[in-house]
């Protein structure tokens, strides 16, 4: 799950400045970009198990077409993290399968 | 072009399906003759449900049929699983309905004990208050008033079962052809020629006009009334959710991919577009029963059209003028499914152990 | 509050007809998905300084963000538009809120999506478009690291060339059959697209200088990741094989329309063969089906940045008239140069489309393949579908659930489609397009339970 990260970054590019948690590991996010980019920025491999077959998937397409980058942001199930901008403090998860129902309200 | 059948049933939805598995099954030679893929189907726009309560209040025979009907699926399911490798996912642990208003829960209790009368009290069910359910149910919402239970019901995954009735139609030696959308049906000589909208041919023996909607102009062509007409339902289903939802309601249904179907709506229209105002109140309905769905994505939502009589009830009709037509329309075809595949057949082929069917004969129209 | 006009899309097209509708004095919404106004042609241009490697192109979207900042044009970014309504509006969503935008007129500006790439293996981490790497060297300063680069079309070279002025060279482009020498005839006979052809092949030079290994007539695509993780590709040229390894996989083989929401309206649709996708029927000013909306860009048929800015500003001349803030002669004066500059920015597009054509194994790849990502149906299973009669799109998404994700068949209808039609030896026209329903991107109950029953407005 933690193969290393498939790009690096570019001449010139901002520091990694804000702090995200994906599974409890801390992920750092330069400001502007989004979580999807700052999860490919930590890692190669999959952010989430389909609900199907529970095959690994990682962003794709990264303009809000394709949903394979779908996450949990915050404690919301399959948010779209290549739509989402990083924020500090975010807390994010690997979506595992299909989500939970909400908790009794 | 021209083809030759003993039998052509005009309509591949689940209504035709279920008659061609039928009379194969009676050893008899099969086409069914299928619209095109943009056709208007109700058999692939539906709810699933295998459904009991509420059918027949008014109408002893319907209800009977619906009661057999139901408890006739768990065979059924087991006979086209012998037939093909699909889970119809048949699930008929009860089902309920919720009510948020207290002056149709009580007139629904009325129609449940009428229903029972007709069926000789063989229909059991409960009617609970918000309190009974709320104990039962835990998460269900403030605005329910209150619900019956009826544990008949149940629900299968109706396009699995639309896919298993056409591979078991083949395997079964029917011959299905897609695209052909009939255009015109008249006696012609013994038998019936059939003329598709690429210009095909086709000869057959018996004829079975099985085209939902499309009855309503092929049906005058054999002299049937065909008194029909679309009323739309709408209907959503959101993404997949891992927990099991720990009901069954008649508005609200857990697919088993996981997702959550909605719907239950009617609208006098034959148009079957979706509404802004009517999704509204579907998600608004879904909310109000069972609060945990507020934040459930919808994939999409749809509308279809059922096939009204009249009454609501089928017409199975042997035309008195051109022996070997016979017409069939019903909604509630994924309820009905194991009759249609089995009693009427044998009602078609003419058997002595048929099921006395008049009174679902149309000429019932005429008369009121 | 209600607009005059809503225009949906913040990218050229809808960036630029913003402007000329707000200078004609319409009050104009431009809702838009991103944070930032550019599309994802001109992704973030006006965030960032110092990405000097993107090119020049690129930084030209920046005057176009600056005509936004006018008093007739609100601009709402992360609003995803989920239906049109007749008589509602226009409803969208942000943050969880839904929110409704009525309109005299409605501009669907959507643009395009990469054309799926479907082989065995395309759906692992490791894969992903080129366009999407593009994104994210344009959002995130990053870069792919030895990365190859596959397929065909012009983007290839342009993110060839940006990753090499950015130090991180592709390992290597393996391109798929291209037409070059049949499409020669299709160039335009005025010089109007030889600016384009000396920059694409001032690209082509770049590459070359820098040594890339370069594979031509690439197939039979398969990826696979290897035990550390790095991506195994195999491809063949003629009767070799080839076996590559690399950290990223990019594939791109052209953009189509994005026309979810011109469907789900309803609005007339037509197929372009030469570009192998569906459109919505418009007339030449970008009007459709339906008289108050219109449609510019590359939602309404493939054409690139520089003909999406000009079809822009002629969809908002033609709104200005219908509003009655123009007169036709005004319209007819001011559209002129604009055709003039549509006429050259399309100039290369049918060389262009001949040239990389989508070979026929993307369209109805090897039996394996996963080709609806979200509900993982293979290609064999469509097939055999499709021989049993399942002979249209939705009679096959009944069947096996093929576009019933979350993705709503936006990246497998393409693929469907092709299955279909080389199964039932049909033509992939007679085939679309699926239809499109509400929601078009999925939304949550409570926001569609928000809107009430009654229309209602917020700004």
């Amino acid at each position: 799950m933690n193969a290393a990260s498939r790009f690096r970054d570019a001449p010139g590019a901002a520091p990694r400045s804000l702090r995200l948690m994906l599974d409890g590991v801390p992920v750092l996010a330069r400001p502007g970009e989004s979580v999807a980019a700052a999860l490919l920025a930590h890692s190669g491999g999959a952010t989430r198990q389909t609900p199907v077959t529970g095959a690994g998937r990682a962003p794709y397409c990264m303009m809000g077409v394709c949903f394979d980058c779908l996450v949990t942001i915050d404690g919301h199930p399959n948010v779209q993290a290549c739509m989402v901008s990083a924020r500090e403090g975010m807390v994010i998860q690997r979506q595992i399968g299909a989500r939970r129902l909400g908790d009794q309200p | 072009m021209s083809a030759q059948a003993g039998t052509a049933i005009i309509g591949g939805g689940i209504v035709g399906l279920c008659v061609a598995l039928g009379l194969a099954a009676r050893g008899h030679e099969v086409l069914v003759l299928d619209g095109r893929d943009g056709d208007m189907r109700a058999s692939q726009g539906n709810f699933g449900l295998v459904w009991l309560q509420g059918k027949g209040a008014g109408y002893a025979p319907y209800a009977r049929w619906s009661f057999q009907a139901v408890q006739a699926w768990p065979d059924f399911a087991k006979r086209l699983s012998g037939l093909v490798d699909v889970d119809l996912a048949l699930c008929q642990q009860g089902g309920y309905e919720f009510f948020t208003d207290a002056a149709e829960y009580e007139a629904f209790g009325h129609d449940l004990h009428r229903q029972a009368n007709a069926l000789d009290d063989r229909l059991s069910f409960e009617l609970l208050n918000h309190a009974d359910l709320a104990a039962r149910l835990p998460g269900i919402g403030q605005r329910v008033v209150g619900a019956s239970f009826c544990p008949l019901d149940g629900h299968v995954n109706p396009l699995r079962l639309h896919f298993a009735l056409r591979q078991a139609c083949l395997a079964s030696g029917v011959r299905i052809t897609g695209g052909a959308s009939v255009v015109s049906v008249r006696p012609a000589g013994a038998g019936f020629a059939l003329l598709d909208e690429t210009g095909r041919q086709t000869r057959a023996s018996r004829v079975v006009l099985c085209a939902g909607l499309g009855a309503a102009h092929l049906g005058p062509q054999l002299e049937f009334r065909a008194p029909i007409r679309a009323q739309r339902g709408e209907l959503m289903i959101t993404e997949r959710v891992a927990d099991r939802l720990p009901f069954l309601s008649s508005t609200i249904r857990q697919v088993d991919e996981g997702g959550l179907q909605i719907g239950g709506t009617k609208a006098e229209t034959d148009c079957d577009t979706e509404t802004t105002t009517t999704m509204v109140g579907l998600a608004q309905h879904a909310v109000a029963v069972w609060p945990r769905l507020a934040d459930l994505r919808v994939l999409r939502s749809w509308a279809a059209l059922r096939v009204m009589t009249p009454d609501g009830y089928p017409i199975y009709q042997r035309s008195a003028d051109h022996p070997g037509a016979f017409l069939v329309t019903c909604h509630s075809g994924v309820t009905l499914a194991p009759l249609h595949a089995t009693r009427l057949a044998e009602w078609i082929d003419g058997d002595p152990a048929a099921p006395d069917l008049e009174a679902f004969d149309e000429r019932r129209f005429a008369l009121s | 509050m209600s607009a005059d006009l809503v225009i949906i899309g913040a990218g050229p097209a809808g960036m630029a007809a913003a402007r000329v509708a707000a200078e004609g004095g319409l009050s104009v919404t431009l809702l838009d998905e991103q944070e930032r106004a550019g599309g994802q042609i001109y992704r973030n241009v006006g965030a960032v300084a110092g990405r000097g490697w993107l090119g020049a192109d690129y930084a030209r979207g920046g005057a176009l963000v600056q005509g936004l900042d006018h008093p007739g044009i609100t601009h709402q970014p992360r609003a995803t538009v989920w239906r049109i309504d007749a008589r509602r509006g226009v409803i969208w969503s942000r943050d969880g809120q839904s929110h409704v935008s009525p309109a005299a007129h409605v501009l669907i500006a959507t643009g395009a999506q990469e054309r799926p790439v479907p082989f065995p293996g395309w759906t692992l981490p490791g894969l992903m478009p080129a366009g999407a790497a593009q994104i994210l060297m344009k959002q995130s300063g990053m870069v792919p690291d030895e990365a190859i680069l596959s397929g065909a079309g012009p983007l290839l070279y342009l993110v060839a060339a940006q990753m090499i002025a950015a130090g991180a060279p592709p390992v290597a482009l393996v391109e798929t059959p291209t037409a070059i020498t049949h499409a020669l005839p299709k160039l335009p006979r005025a010089l109007f697209g030889l600016p384009t052809l000396i920059k694409g092949l001032g690209l082509i030079a770049r590459i070359r200088a820098a040594g890339i290994p370069w594979y031509r007539g690439a197939a039979d695509f398969r990826a696979e990741t290897t035990e550390d993780g790095r991506i195994r590709f195999d491809f063949t040229t003629g009767k070799q094989s080839h076996s590559l390894t690399c950290g990223l996989l990019l594939t791109h083989l052209g953009v189509i329309p994005q026309s979810h929401l011109t469907r789900s309206m309803g609005l007339a649709h037509e197929y372009d063969a030469e570009q192998g996708a569906w459109r919505p029927t418009l007339d030449p000013w970008g009007q459709s089906s339906e008289p108050h909306v219109f449609v510019a860009g590359d939602g309404g048929g493939i054409g690139g940045a520089e003909a999406a800015r000009a079809k822009g500003a002629l969809a908002a001349l033609a709104i200005l008239h219908q509003a009655g803030k123009l007169d036709a002669a005004g319209r007819d004066r001011r559209a002129a140069p604009l055709r003039r500059a549509l006429s050259r920015a399309l100039s290369l597009r049918p060389f262009l489309d001949a040239a990389y054509s989508v070979p026929s194994a993307f369209l109805a790849p090897p039996d394996e393949t996963i080709v609806c990502r979200c509900e993982e149906v293979t290609a064999g299973s469509i097939r055999k579908a499709a021989c049993t009669g399942a002979e249209g799109l939705r009679l096959m998404r009944t069947s096996l659930r093929t576009g019933m994700g979350p993705c709503q068949g936006r990246m497998c209808e393409t693929t469907v489609i092709g299955l279909i039609a080389e199964a039932t030896d049909r033509p992939a026209s007679t085939l679309g397009p699926g239809r499109i329903r509400t929601p078009v991107k999925p939304v949550t109950l409570a926001e569609i339970a928000a809107l009430g029953p009654q229309p209602e407005e917020t700004t």
